[in-house]
């Protein structure tokens, strides 16, 4: 069972307490009545879909009830790190393609 | 001619009761409960009111008595006053602002005992149970087989399972039939 490191629990839980919930780090804009709809689209519709490191917005859905952040690596599989909502996107030069865990990240997996 | 009727409340799991020689699950008796949610600086009055100090650290639970407070969140708890003192009322003391919702007949609750009930829960919780990881006095929200559970170690061998009353009948055989392989 892959364990994943909740920031607000402090510790690794099973996966099956987990919800994925999309992308993280989408800003939504501040004049969003006046902008094109090909910029709304943009928005609202497009998300990235990378070979590699994503952020992602994840629930500790049936533990502490909280959304944070992760970085996951979509071909290992791996979750390079976990953080708390509203913090930024951790550094991660290098950790993309050598698997190994991010500096700031606690849980190594 | 009318005859009266008295209604009993009764609980959903009444009389149920699994023994076998390393584990029994039974129905916890009534208890009062309160889902209660706070922040930070509330925390100490609610406290107060409670006669309880509200544990802030992750899977914690802190005891007075009868009464028990349960961390599942970073601003929330959940309360089970198994005796007599009004839990709504010592809340309604507290001068703060949080919210307190009385839940005691959402939930109800199982008790797993003896020395393979760590093992029984297992078998459908993926949570760590070793004493290590989950000692006496830890809780926390979870799952069990296919429902959510808030499970709470009340000795070295025993766990209280508070789960939805419509849930009940599920989490009773759920348990019972893993009680049978252990
Ligand atoms: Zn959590």
């Amino acid at each position: 069972m892959l364990l994943i490191h909740c920031p607000y629990c402090e510790e690794e839980r099973p996966e099956m307490e987990f919800r994925h919930a999309g992308e993280a780090h989408l800003e939504r804009p501040k004049n969003i009545a006046e902008i094109s709809d090909e910029a709304f689209a943009a928005y609202f519709f497009y998300r990235d879909n990378p070979k590699g490191v994503v952020f992602e917005r994840w629930r500790h859905l049936h533990g502490c009830a909280r959304f944070f952040n992760a970085a996951r690596d979509t071909v290992s599989d791996k979750f390079l790190t976990t953080y708390k909502a509203g913090q930024p996107k951790p550094d991660l030069v290098g950790a993309a393609n050598m698997n190994i865990p991010a500096k700031s990240g606690k849980s190594g997996k | 001619m009318v005859e009266a009727t008295t209604l009993q409340r009764t609980l959903p799991l009444e009389g149920r009761v699994s023994s076998g020689p390393r584990v029994t699950i039974r129905p916890a008796p009534t208890a009062q409960r309160v889902s209660l949610r706070a922040s930070a600086d509330a925390v100490s009055a609610v406290s107060k009111g409670l006669g309880v100090d509200l544990p802030i650290t992750p899977k914690q639970s802190a005891r007075a008595g009868a009464r028990a407070v349960l961390w599942l969140g970073p601003d929330e708890w959940l309360v089970i006053e198994e005796g007599e003192r009004d839990l709504l009322a010592d809340l309604g003391r507290a001068k703060a602002l949080y919210s307190a919702v009385d839940v005691s007949h959402r939930n109800t609750a199982i008790v797993v005992s003896g020395p393979a009930a760590a093992d029984t829960l297992n078998a459908g919780c993926p949570q760590d149970l070793s004493l290590e990881a989950f000692p006496v006095g830890a809780c926390s929200r979870t799952v069990l087989g296919k429902i959510e559970i808030v499970l709470y170690r009340t000795a070295e061998d025993v766990f209280r399972v508070e789960c939805w009353r419509s849930f009940s009948q599920y989490a009773f055989a759920f348990l019972a039939e893993a009680a049978r392989a252990r």
